[in-house]
């Protein structure tokens, strides 16, 4: 069990302010969802938590230890990311890709124990990606593609799993698969957070979510509470239909607000 | 699946016939660079003459002539073809080598510098360490240039660029200097050449060669890594500003004591590397060690080539390997043209 407390945390890109105090803290046992709009500072926000970006003010504490007492290694055996775009250099096999979670573990110079290798079959089983463990990464159509990178960043082990837009390009079908894969990794104890654009899916899915807007935390709480339609608008700019089904809201974006202005009006 | 049957290159994401063929093939083209020359020298008075108790005709001819020839092709083989596997690993990109980015060419510059303008006289270290010193900068001038993005031809533009000013500058540089065989040396230098090497040049290629490969040989899986991406690489543990330094300098120096003895030799890092991924996971630490042994036999190979060929005068290196290695560098860019 692993909880992350960021403390007023601001953070640069270049010469623009992304992360302007932002404070929160992310639970385990539950799918928290970072929720904004484009350039709101959501994927800066994650990599800052993984070290990936400099803080300029504020701490970042992980079960109470500071993010900066990390070595590169403890801090990837810890939290495990999976970056957006699905990126991928070589036409790697799947086996061999995921075995790549498995980094932290190693020296520079020591062998893959037999530990390591049942990781990577786990990871694999857990991913749903077992079948294909001896395909061509590149050549998977875009939703295995997807759960064979979850399964990479979930080889590493790790307490905590921080995943940005890992619902981009995807069809309903995978959608699905990605956040049901999500969720049972939450409810199995796990820190999970992910960085999400489709408002319909962190309704349905997440347990928590974070509405970021201007580098500023503006609201959290479960999806009925953060998802309402007036911050739809004034977060987003849209107007909504929403609708509360059990628990969860249904959001369906249906227009802009304030809607555009016709010349000569 | 059972624990065993993963994964289908273990452990080291090799054929495992791989190393030991590439071994046979090094001993190979080492006895057969020795055997090969003017003189016809029986199997025996060559190992008479290893072993001591040879003539002094074959012992002249074998540890001044053909000997340092075939360690120096060898070595500055070797050099080349891991700087290639690393450098493509590194920087993620199929086309990436030593020549093509311009570092060759620019440690060559930096050995014209010192032998034509006198530096090497001062003391012999001084040539390699130009050497090294101006293909340093012109790798730091590269990866400032084009090493985050994300195109891959941005790279291979401005090693372009490079290689070129680095070219004109060695033509300068040696018309400049009170030599009347300008043109040839500027062509030994160019195309590279290992004709006529002694000892000397096995004693300066070494060590650089040797701190080299060590450095890049170290954290191979740091490359792998990098096949996610530099974000990719980071959260899974990689100090990426460590692993290019250590690069970095490891391309430099090897490289720079490697072209500081032969001149700037082409293409033998895209080539080895090339033909060697098939046979491995595809994974940039599978390739290195067999892109080291590949390229020692890839130059040495070449060597033998320029000498069996019947020219007027010898033919240079890096006409051979130009020959072999730019078809591989178009069917790169032919593939790459698909995301233009």
């Amino acid at each position: 069990m692993v909880t992350i407390t960021i403390k007023g945390i601001s953070a640069d890109l270049g010469r623009q302010a992304v992360l302007t105090g932002l404070s929160a803290t992310l639970r385990p046992g539950k799918l928290t969802g970072i929720i904004g709009p484009n350039g709101a500072g959501k994927s800066t926000l994650v990599r800052a938590v993984l070290g990936l970006v400099p803080t300029l003010r504020g701490s970042i504490e992980i079960e109470g230890r500071d993010l900066k007492a990390f070595s590169p290694c403890e801090l990837a055996r810890t939290v495990a990311y999976l970056p957006q775009g699905q990126t991928l250099h070589w036409p790697l096999s799947v086996e061999r890709l995921v075995a790549l979670g498995r980094l932290p573990h190693l020296g520079p110079m020591s062998r893959v124990s037999i530990e390591d290798r049942e990781a990577v079959l786990e990871a694999m089983a857990r991913a749903d990606v077992a079948h294909i463990a001896s395909r061509i990464a590149t050549e998977l159509s875009g939703g295995e593609r997807a759960r064979v990178m979850l399964a990479r960043a979930l080889a590493v082990g790790a307490q905590g799993l921080v995943v940005d837009e890992p619902l981009a390009s995807l069809d309903p079908g995978h959608q699905i698969d990605v956040m049901e894969l999500l969720a049972r990794e939450a409810r199995g104890g796990a820190l999970v957070v992910a960085v999400l654009h489709d408002l319909t899916m962190a309704a349905r899915y997440c347990d928590h979510l974070l509405l970021i807007e201007r580098g500023m935390l503006v609201a959290e709480g479960t999806p009925a509470q953060v998802l309402t339609a007036e911050r739809l608008r004034t977060v987003y700019g849209v107007t909504a239909h929403i609708d509360i089904v059990g628990a969860t809201p249904m959001v369906v974006p249906t227009g802009r607000w304030p809607k555009p202005q016709v010349e000569g009006e | 699946m059972p624990v065993d049957a993963f994964p289908a290159f273990s452990p080291t994401g090799r054929h495992p016939a791989l190393i030991p063929l590439l071994l046979v093939g090094v001993l190979v083209m080492a006895l057969a660079s020795v055997n090969l020359g003017p003189v016809t020298l029986s199997p025996d008075r060559i190992f008479a003459a290893f072993t001591g108790h040879g003539d002094t005709i074959a012992q002249a001819i074998l540890f001044q002539l053909r000997l340092p020839r075939t360690l120096v092709a060898l070595l500055v083989g070797a050099m080349l073809g891991l700087a290639g596997a690393v450098l493509q690993g590194y920087l993620r990109n199929p086309l990436a080598e030593p020549s093509v980015l311009g570092a060759s060419n620019a440690s060559a510059l930096g050995a014209v510098g010192a032998i034509y303008f006198g530096v090497a006289d001062w003391h012999p270290a001084l040539l390699p360490v130009l050497s090294i010193a101006s293909g340093l900068i012109a790798l730091m001038l590269l990866f400032a240039l084009a090493g985050r993005s994300e195109s891959p031809l941005t790279l291979i533009l401005a090693g372009i660029a490079v290689s070129t000013l680095a070219g004109a500058g060695i033509s300068l540089a040696l018309n400049l200097s009170p030599n009347p065989f300008a043109a040839m040396e500027i062509m030994a230098w160019l195309l590279g050449s290992i004709e006529n090497r002694t000892m000397e040049h096995v004693w300066t290629a070494l060590p650089c060669v040797m701190l080299g490969i060590t450095l890049l040989l170290y954290d191979p899986r740091a490359l792998d890594a990098l096949s996610l991406g530099e974000d990719g690489a980071r959260s899974l543990g990689v100090d990426l500003s460590r692993t290019r330094i250590r690069l970095l300098l490891g391309v430099a120096i090897g490289v720079g004591g490697a072209v500081a003895v032969s001149g700037s030799i082409g293409f033998v890092g895209l080539i080895v590397p090339h033909l060697i991924r098939p046979l491995t996971d595809r994974s940039p630490s599978a390739l290195l060690l067999p892109s080291l042994m590949g390229g020692a036999i890839l130059l040495t190979g070449a060597d033998i080539l320029v000498r069996l060929i019947p020219t007027a005068s010898e033919l240079k290196l890096g006409v051979v390997t130009a020959f072999l290695g730019v078809p591989v560098f178009l069917v790169h860019l032919l593939r790459e043209r698909r995301l233009w």
